[in-house]
């Protein structure tokens, strides 16, 4: 596979030439910085406002760029790479049209505080405002969903506001930034003076804790009983996974991770309980309503985990809430003890004076949950289940693999049912919700890990959505694995309509989904079938053994839905176990 | 909780679209804007912004918050936590032929406001103070006819030197 470029020059060269003075255009001072910047892949789509700044990428292979098929393909793809490698993702785009199309990516990066520089566009300055051609004021569009965003008007700005965006887009709570590069300011030409140093009043991340309100959560542990951690994707946003383990290790408090917390926490380790929420595990949220101290670690009590606020957590006597986002202290749940700071600072302090929490009565009864009520499906041999498949990926990758998915119930099986071992093993859309973006993701991921198994976890539903994408990883030889767990329908739809609206099935059949073998085969990549447990297993074994991308298509029955389950409106006490019922 | 009028002087970069950043931040967020005013601050490159609200404690602390997460901003202050003063300016165009005159001019001048334009059946009353004393204004000028009514929304300070 060819997704890593070797370097062509020595970093020290590269930047000796990068940072002459030299007089050169927009576009230009674009490519420099962004390989000042560290960029190695960016994923985009080109178009009449951002023609400057592809030509200037003609024979330009210091870092690559890949062509996605559709700009929602480029930005979940950039997505998936800041998310299982920590760096800034980065993707191109047009005016207009191109812009508006990154809408639904740079909304899922912004809930999920993915760090990305999105660039994009605009038609000359003098055009602005004139219902030009391929005009959109994508910075006011996406005013709502971005963390902030940059209109450039200088070329001579440009520096300066690419070198803010990336601090901004990886500081504090990660997100989206946009750069928005009317065409005139990409062709015009200035010297290049590289910017280094970054200051911008008014935005300065507390990183570091207050002392005195980490003593005072190391003070309720002392006092607590029924001590619950809720750790969510600010654990692994900022590679906090090794203090969190810490902190449980010498705390000995229970952890229930989120699902964007998952990867954050190893499933094997004992006093994990699995994922809270409306299709928690029973012992995740039995916890949290039978608990008098919850900590929240890097999570923001989304309504997913919490479900109805009024009957959550009732025996809670102290909520103590650790972000890096002071205005999510409060938000939703009110706080006894609020630890304003970058996650890994805060447990790193903690871990210092953290000692064990007096609790073992309260461990054995959570043992025992998880012994009494463990995540269980009506597994048979004549049918292929979808949670059998996603164990099988777990057990055969040995949780080593990077682990994309879609949104549906495929998600929240994968969510359920794969044993997690390292962070940023996991890139999931959680708070959008994000239909389409299981599959691009999984390229950006491979882009970013090119040395990984990255598995991509699809419904029929929704890798339908962005399933063109499968050109850029045949062209490119990108070794993504394409699980396609199929069941005809919208699954996650049709278990709402059958549970919540009397079997009532409306609009979710998914008849006439392509033949997904001939699907990819059409796009030159291998696809294979399996619709029995026996079939699966070779199935998976032929992927894994094939050097490139692969498409499988696991026929699996309709009919099959997710457990446990909270009703909206109800509370997590109210859960609906299902075949372990 | 109760819910209050409250005061917020917001400090801002002048860039392009800040006033759409933060009214859109209130929208959005379904934070209640009664009156928003800016205007240049003592700094160049800085504006002023006065956002008069109600809600809550936590309401408020919430507007605070979120507002500190646009890069943009640089400070936010509820006035209203300490003893401030706020001012309004209103422009009031009411109808006045000149045997009504006497009357009106007796009302603006006990209001402390001016006369400032005079036309053939009309006068423009301006008038600077707080919310109240410009409503007690308007309706007292309310019987003649008002013909145009055009309020600035408050702009504030916290009194001496209290930071």
């Amino acid at each position: 596979m060819n997704v890593q470029t070797e370097p062509k020059r020595s970093k020290e060269e590269l930047i000796e030439k990068l940072t002459q003075p030299d007089l050169i255009t927009g576009s230009e001072i674009l490519l420099r910085s962004l390989l000042l910047e560290g960029v190695d892949c960016v994923f985009g789509y080109p178009g009449g406002a951002v023609l400057y700044i592809y030509d200037a990428m003609h024979g330009f292979d210091d870092f690559n760029h890949l062509l996605t098929r559709h700009e929602q393909g480029a930005i979940h793809a950039a997505d998936g790479y800041a998310r299982s490698t920590g760096k800034v993702g980065v993707c191109i785009a047009t005016s207009g049209p191109g812009a508006t199309n990154l809408v639904t990516g740079i909304a899922t990066a912004y809930m999920d505080s993915v760090p990305l520089v999105v660039i994009t566009g605009n038609v000359a300055t003098n055009f602005i405002g004139t219902d030009a051609f391929q005009e959109a004021d994508i910075t006011g569009i996406t005013m709502p969903i971005t963390k902030h965003s940059y209109l450039v008007r200088d070329v001579n700005d440009l520096p300066r506001i690419i070198h803010e965006a990336f601090h901004i887009a990886n500081s504090g709570r990660k997100g989206p930034v946009l750069i928005d590069i009317p065409k005139d300011v990409s062709a015009h030409k200035t010297i290049f003076k590289p910017v280094t140093d970054v200051s911008i009043r008014g935005y300065n991340p507390t990183v570091q804790p207050n002392k005195l309100q980490v003593d005072k959560l190391i003070k309720a542990i002392e006092e607590a009983e029924r001590p619950v951690i809720i750790a969510g994707g600010g654990v692994v946003y900022s590679d906090a996974s090794k203090e969190l383990i810490e902190f449980v290790n010498k705390t000995r408090i229970p952890v229930a991770t989120t699902l964007l917390g998952l990867s954050g926490f190893p499933s094997a380790h004992e006093l994990w309980l699995g994922m809270p929420g409306m299709h928690g595990t029973y012992t995740a949220n039995t916890a949290i309503q039978n608990a008098d101290l919850l900590i929240s670690i890097g999570s923001r009590f989304d309504d997913r985990v919490t479900m109805n606020l009024n009957g959550f957590a009732p025996k809670v006597k102290v909520i103590a809430h650790i972000d890096v986002d002071p205005a999510e202290i409060g938000k939703n749940v009110k706080t006894d003890i609020p630890c304003v700071g970058d996650v890994k600072a805060v447990l790193a302090y903690a871990n210092t004076k953290a000692r064990p929490a007096k609790n073992e009565a309260w461990i054995a009864e959570l043992q025992d949950n998880k012994v009494k009520f463990p995540l269980k499906y009506g597994d048979t041999e004549t049918e292929l289940k979808p949670q059998f498949v996603v164990e099988m990926i777990s057990e055969t990758t040995n949780g080593e693999a990077i682990i994309t998915t879609d949104v549906g119930q495929h998600q929240m099986w994968a969510a359920q049912f794969y044993r997690f071992k390292n962070p940023r093993s996991l890139v999931t859309s959680g708070g959008l919700g994000t239909m389409g973006f299981g599959f691009p993701s999984a390229i950006g991921a491979q882009m970013g890990n090119p040395d990984k198994l990255v598995v991509s976890i699809n419904g029929d539903g929704g890798v339908q959505m962005c399933a063109q994408e499968l050109a850029i990883c045949a062209i490119n030889n990108i070794p993504v694995k394409v699980v396609i767990i199929n069941n005809q329908v919208l699954g996650m739809v049709r278990q709402w309509q059958e549970i919540i609206y009397e079997n009532r099935y409306s609009h979710i059949d998914l008849a006439g989904s392509p033949d997904f073998v001939k699907l990819a085969e059409a796009y030159g990549v291998k696809g294979l079938r399996a619709t029995t447990k026996e079939e699966a297993r070779r199935a998976w074994q032929e992927a894994l053994d094939t050097p490139g991308p692969v498409v499988i298509d696991f026929v699996v029955p309709k009919g099959e839905n997710v457990f446990p389950m909270v009703k909206a409106g109800d509370t997590i006490s109210d859960m609906l176990m299902g075949d372990s019922e | 909780m109760t819910t209050t009028k409250h005061t917020v002087s917001v400090l801002v970069n002048n860039q392009p679209g800040v006033l759409q950043r933060v009214s859109g931040l209130f929208g959005r967020r379904g934070f209640n804007i009664e009156s928003i005013t800016v205007g240049e601050s003592e700094e160049l490159g800085l504006s002023r912004m006065v956002i008069v609200t109600t809600g809550d404690d936590n309401t408020l602390e919430q507007i605070s918050k979120q507002l500190y997460k646009l890069i943009d901003v640089i400070k936010v202050v509820d006035l209203s936590a300490n003893p401030m003063v706020a001012r309004e300016l209103a422009l009031i165009k009411v109808n006045a032929e000149p045997i009504m005159r006497p009357e009106i001019l007796g009302i603006v001048e006990t209001f402390r406001a001016a006369v400032v334009d005079i036309g053939p059946a009309s006068i423009i009353v301006q008038v600077v103070g707080d919310s109240d004393k410009i409503d007690a204004m308007v309706e007292l000028l309310r019987p003649y006819g008002i013909r145009e009514l055009s309020r600035t929304g408050a702009t504030a300070m916290i009194r001496g030197s209290v930071r």
